[in-house]
């Protein structure tokens, strides 16, 4: 069986399906017709990217942007930035210099070797984003009569009842399996040294149980160095806090360590891409119809200050506007890629940063980076990744919610966001929360005006119905971004649908 | 491996499939239930409508629910909230029946709409799938 798992697998690395990304170097795009054209639409990180390296094989390209600044959900926003979003409301950010919120993507898996590659090509500093952190905690408002307890804690205990309970069970043969007695002791000895068992088997409190859950009173030195061990939490309160739920998830393979962020705010990267293309896009073009025939494409698009309306013509298009935005322009692409375009839901995720007078939660808590989670509405509580120790304000991630918490969130104005961020996020850091609070920011996907959402979000059935129809070349136009991808609401995602589509539309103008 | 020792109710439902997509982890966003027509509205649907139902405009619009005649077909206004179409999200699964009907009744008797009669749970459950 394991032979056949290992044959499987060597098959499936052999073409390329069990890599954890797909990248292997800048596609090679080699023998472009002189003169021949490209309108890509969006200056996000999919439409720079596809801009970018169809340039350097020799494409002319232009870009349409619908924004005054390129990067797209790439983005950070800083002290002295404004933002309106669709109904109106605007927030001044007020944040001092150098602190962020990252309203979109915020990590990077160490895996998705595209986006690390450009970064590293484009000269953007990357630095570690501390995704797990035993320290923080986890808080259920159904475990512990709503106290958050540290995921360390909570883990440990899972951990060594669920040996314990096992350890039983082998012991009253009651484990229907084909182990022999030889591996039924191996996995009692791995019982043991995995749930920090004693030698009776049992999970009890002591020296073994708090080296992983934490002491009562922690080792020191000389005469009172002797550490004492902490009471264990009672397992049912454990199982109702939900730690198994972010015990699995620090599992999932794009959610594991190491991960990275942009040193100075996810914004680098777009700002990265846009020192290589920013020469080609036009800012403030909403576009407002896209159409083809046998001689190429015409993008018809209204200047957003002016109202001004103009033409661009293009032999091809690469178009990376968000399905959201792209179902409400007039096309005359096939009913099926449109039944596909308009099949397609997003997200609706909402970010909210806080600014913080002092990292309280570094100095009176001991957690640096990470995050604390919460079943309430604000979903998280993640603390900055950068600059520890540092005296001075520092922004915290004060929600990112999703699903109901996100919608009802979302339709808050900007200052009761901030009011439930500041009522939730307390039970975390209830002596510092408020007192500490300087100023807030909240982007709300859903009334972002250039996307209309957060992301795109297939099932099996969407798949199986429109992925193929939505990615399809289309005589003379392609579509990309992460919506476009396997990769769904990661920046991976976009940039290995950007270079599979301009890899497609390159051998159908070699064609041409 | 079975576990005979344990009776596990652990429903396949509760079981998340793993996230494909950069989520805030799987503690978050218990909000408080909404229970009228008009906290189904605010906790849900404000959100892209907006608090006065008028819609908004960005690179593309959310309609106005406001004077809109086509909540005088009841079974359109089901349909769309339940299924979604384009930058509308389908929303059965997270909403019951109950709060569908009462969030559509709610509707078509606001915001300047006058469409007295009321929708019920039974339609909602009529046109989901068995």
């Amino acid at each position: 069986m394991i032979g056949g798992t290992a044959a499987i697998y060597q098959m499936m690395t052999t073409f390329g399906h069990a890599a954890e990304t797909r990248f292997d170097g800048p596609p090679d795009l080699s023998g472009a017709r002189k003169g021949a054209s490209v309108i890509v639409l969006g200056a996000g990180l999919a439409g720079m990217l596809a801009a970018h390296e169809l340039t350097r094989a020799g494409y002319k390209v232009r870009i349409l942007e619908y924004q005054n600044r390129a990067g797209g959900r790439n983005w950070s926003l800083h002290g002295g930035d404004t933002f309106t979003e669709m109904g109106g409301a605007t927030q001044n950010v007020r944040f001092a210099k150098g602190n962020y919120l990252n309203p979109g993507p915020w990590r990077i898996p160490h895996h998705h070797r595209t986006l690390l590659h450009y970064c590293k090509a484009f000269g953007v500093a990357l630095e570690p984003f501390i995704q797990f952190n035993h320290n923080a905690y986890v808080h259920s408002t159904d475990a512990f009569g709503g106290a958050p307890q540290r995921f360390r804690s909570l883990a440990a205990d899972f951990e060594g009842n669920v040996a314990e309970l096992l350890g039983k069970a082998i012991d009253q043969k009651a484990l229907d399996t084909r182990l022999t007695p030889e591996d039924m002791g191996r996995l009692k000895e791995a019982l043991r040294g995995w749930g920090m068992l004693d030698e009776d088997m049992r999970y009890v409190k002591g020296f073994r149980s708090s080296s992983h859950r934490g002491f009562d009173l922690p080792p020191g030195g000389g005469v009172g160095g002797a550490p004492r061990p902490s009471d264990l939490f009672p397992f049912d309160e454990v199982l109702k806090s939900g730690v198994w739920a972010q015990m699995a998830f620090f599992m999932n393979d794009e959610f594991q360590t190491t991960m990275f962020q942009p040193v100075g705010g996810m914004g680098k990267i777009g700002e990265g891409f846009a020192r290589q293309v920013g020469h080609l896009i036009t800012y403030n073009a909403k576009v407002t119809k896209l159409h083809q025939d046998r001689s190429g494409v015409t993008v018809t698009y209204a200047d957003t200050g002016t109202g001004a309306v103009a033409e661009a013509k293009a032999d091809f298009c690469v178009c990376t506007i968000p399905l959201t935005v792209l179902s409400q322009i007039e096309n005359n692409l096939s009913a099926k890629k449109n039944a596909a375009i308009q099949a397609v839901p997003y997200s609706n995720s909402v970010k909210i940063g806080l600014e913080m007078r002092r990292r309280f939660w570094e100095q009176d808590a001991d957690i640096y980076g990470g995050h604390s989670f919460t079943n309430q509405q604000i979903g998280l509580v993640s603390y900055p990744n950068n600059n520890f120790f540092q005296d001075g304000p520092a922004v915290l991630l004060g929600a990112f919610a999703n699903g109901a918490g996100g919608y009802h969130l979302a339709g808050m104005t900007p200052q009761e966001r901030i009011e439930v961020a500041l009522r939730e996020g307390s039970v975390f850091h209830p002596a510092s929360y408020r007192k500490e609070f300087l100023s807030g920011a909240s982007v709300a996907w859903s009334r972002v005006p250039w996307v209309m959402g957060c992301c795109a979000r297939w099932n099996e059935e969407t798949r199986r119905e429109h992925y193929q129809e939505l990615v399809a070349l289309e005589d003379r136009v392609v579509l990309a971004g992460e919506h476009a991808s396997y990769v769904g609401c990661w920046m991976e995602g976009s940039l290995l649908s950007a270079l599979d589509a301009i890899t497609r539309l390159h051998k159908r103008a070699l064609e041409a | 491996m079975r576990i005979h020792l344990f009776a596990f109710a652990v429903l396949a439902a509760a079981v998340a499939a793993p996230s494909l997509a950069d989520e805030p982890g799987p503690g978050g966003s218990k909000p408080p239930v909404a229970k009228t027509g008009e906290e189904v509205y605010r906790m849900y649907c404000q959100a892209c409508h907006m608090a006065d139902a008028a819609g908004a405009k960005g690179a593309g619009a959310f309609p106005a629910l406001a004077r809109n005649e086509r909540l005088g077909t009841a079974a359109y206004a089901i349909y769309m909230v339940e299924n979604g179409k384009g930058g509308m999200p389908p929303f059965r699964g997270a909403l019951t029946a109950d709060q569908v009907a009462a969030l559509i009744t709610y509707l078509r008797t606001h915001f300047g709409n006058d469409y007295r009669e009321p929708v019920t749970a039974a339609e909602v459950e009529a046109m989901r799938p068995r």
